[in-house]
């Protein structure tokens, strides 16, 4: 009846609430998701401590050794032709493949974000130009924008990082739009803005927050793309330069040995295929959690 | 007589879209005193949530545009001020309560954050201060355990809940004006009554005025001075709630009047309707808007549209029967009900 008993009912139902909706709990039931999201902490974790985690130093030559197989020698996976660990390789590759692999999507994301919500929030001429940019930018087909924009760039991981950021701006930009459009008519805009708000508050606290979901879920996945994009541009030479390990490159150089030594190539080519399909699934997971209709 | 608060002069609003202009108000005037309560009767597309949004200049522009008229608040012409000007009215001295408390709070921030977010944007206050303010206004209103409300999320809260937040915020700076469009239509009966008594006991508290939209001429009755009947952007009548209570001189407000279920209404009779729907705005109405419809219409309706007169003592209306001179009486609502039929 007093108050304090009240409070207490209150705070048990809050707790039960969060153990029901956590949206870790939800993720992690779809076992999908849970492979996804062990496949990504793996490669970061890799990534992070790929000194401690790699046999060999990944760019020391021995050509006496080179073309070793599986297991040979202590070489967990084998040499390539220039005698070089592929293990260790393939471990430095992973921090070749998350920085741009996050650092491309943080750059479409922040600047596609910006401009899809300038874009739906005020609308009109604004949202014309910026779109019909974007349309432009996104008829370009991705792989020969990135080229264009690396030749002019010049080669380097921050360019590479650049190029690839460049062709997801758009992708951003119209989902944001999209959710900016829904959300600027709910009616808690309006209520906010009958207190007073100004526009940036309006846009940075009450639009976009309510805009994150599909966000989330967009970025995840276009993480898996521009890791592909980054193996395709270094495969095409155009992506960081050699001798640095990358899993483009690693294909790169296998490509000529597929007979006499398949594992060269196949190698790389297995764990951009495990990365990319580890993060589209946890991507969809991360979906359905973040789906107010879905309910698990 | 109290102190004058707000004064609106042929108020015009238009909504273009493409190349048809839809005059969503035309000619709207009243006068509101301070701590008095206005209330704006009318049937769905009668103008009034358009009136009341555009005292506040929020009406989405384009499409819309308030095209005439002024509006005069506490000595301010709210049409000539800037946008910066304006916002330091808005949620300030003239706050707004909305029909569906359902989705009138953002679902992503707990409701002591957006009850903070309206001080903080009118008041130079300390974040626990705020805060402290925040716990105040939820106990006025009537929320059991707000220090511990105030962290939660709107979804853990009730509609008549969620509704009494809604009040909280529009409260919080001490408004001079409290505009409620629909308050209580998303609700349930008894909470509607609920919310209307916090609302008057507010009132008595904050010393606010009221200008009230609804469907509901109960409340009207219950909660107002004065009332202002809308129809298809015009003013019908316009008056004390005593006068038009007593005396309705309008042939829509009679309609209005007849459409509520009174105890009067016997099971096995039909409800009474307004045979018809409002005319549409696109096209110019060259008479009276509600002639179509009207069971008292005359040629002189179709071709001339009537001017506020006025009928009573403080009590306006546009009829071209109705004036000093000119009365025109009201049928039974047998008789009127037969009329229906026979039209």
């Amino acid at each position: 009846m007093s108050t304090g008993q009240q409070g207490i009912v209150l705070e048990q139902t809050q707790v039960k609430t969060k153990n029901e909706h956590s949206l870790f709990r939800k993720l992690i039931r779809n076992r999908f998701a849970a492979f996804g999201l062990f496949v990504i902490l793996l490669l970061i974790l890799t990534a992070i401590f790929a000194p401690v985690i790699a046999t060999y130093p990944p760019n020391k030559m021995n050509v006496t050794k080179s073309l070793l197989g599986i297991g040979v020698e202590g070489h967990i996976l084998g040499t390539d032709n220039y005698g070089r660990d592929i293990f260790s390789r393939l471990v430095y590759g992973a921090r070749i493949s998350m920085l741009v692999g996050i650092g491309a999507v943080l750059f479409g994301a922040v600047v596609g974000t910006l401009l899809g919500v300038i874009s739906g929030y005020f609308g009109g001429k604004w949202d014309s130009i910026i779109m019909r940019f974007m349309d432009g930018l996104s008829a370009f087909p991705f792989i020969l924008l990135a080229i264009t924009l690396m030749s002019v760039l010049g080669q380097g991981l921050v360019n590479v990082i650049i190029a690839i950021g460049v062709g997801n701006i758009p992708g951003f930009a119209r989902v944001v739009r999209g959710q900016v459009l829904s959300v600027k008519h709910s009616e808690y805009i309006e209520v906010t803005r009958s207190l007073g708000a100004k526009h940036s508050r309006i846009i940075f606290h009450h639009v976009l927050p309510n805009s994150f979901a599909p966000l989330i879920v967009y970025a995840t996945m276009s993480i898996a793309g521009a890791i592909i994009s980054e193996a395709s541009l270094s495969f095409l030479g155009l992506g960081v330069q050699p001798p640095t390990a990358s899993w483009g490159s690693m294909l790169q150089d296998g490509k000529d040995f597929l007979v006499l030594n398949p594992h060269m190539a196949t190698i790389p080519g297995l764990a951009i295929l495990i990365t990319v399909v580890g993060i589209n699934l946890f991507g969809d997971g991360l979906r359905d959690a973040l789906d107010p209709k879905m309910k698990a | 007589m109290s102190e004058e608060l707000l004064k609106v002069e042929n108020l015009e609003v238009q909504f273009k879209s493409g190349s048809a202009i839809t005059k969503a108000v035309n000619g709207v005037s009243f006068t509101l005193n301070r701590r008095e309560n206005i209330g704006i009767v009318g049937e769905s597309g009668s103008g009034k949530s358009v009136t009341a949004t555009s005292l506040l200049r929020l009406i989405p522009s384009p499409p819309g545009k308030i095209s005439g008229g002024a509006i005069h608040f506490d000595g301010k012409d709210l049409l000539k001020l800037s946008e910066k000007e304006m916002k330091s009215i808005r949620g300030n001295e003239i706050s707004m309560i909305f029909q569906d408390p359902l989705t009138s709070l953002n679902p992503v921030f707990t409701v002591g954050d957006q009850i903070i977010e309206s001080i903080k944007t009118h008041q130079k206050v300390s974040k626990k201060e705020a805060k402290k303010k925040a716990i105040e206004m939820l106990k006025l209103v009537g929320i059991p355990a707000p220090e511990k409300r105030i962290n939660m999320y709107p979804h853990e809260f009730s509609g008549g809940m969620r509704q009494r937040v809604m009040i909280a915020i529009a409260l919080s700076c001490n408004p001079k004006l409290l505009i409620a469009d629909e308050p209580t239509t998303a609700l349930d009966v008894t909470v509607q009554a609920q919310i209307l008594d916090l609302m008057k006991r507010l009132q008595d508290e904050f010393n606010t005025a009221i200008i009230m939209i609804t469907h509901d001429l109960g409340v009207v009755w219950e909660l107002c001075d004065k009332v202002l009947v809308m129809y298809a952007g015009n003013v019908v009548e316009y008056g004390t709630v005593k006068e038009i209570y007593d005396q309705p001189k309008h042939p829509y407000t009679w309609g209005l009047l007849d459409s509520q279920i009174t105890e009067s209404v016997s099971e096995d009779q039909p409800l009474t309707t307004i045979p018809g729907s409002p005319p549409d705005l696109r096209q110019e109405i060259t008479g009276c808007p509600f002639a179509a419809r009207c069971a008292y219409a005359q040629d002189v309706c179709f071709t001339n549209k009537p001017k506020m007169t006025e009928v009573g003592e403080n009590h306006y209306a546009a009829c071209h029967f109705q004036t000093k001179e000119n009365r025109l009486d009201r049928k039974e609502k047998t008789a009127h009900d037969r009329a229906i039929v026979t039209s």
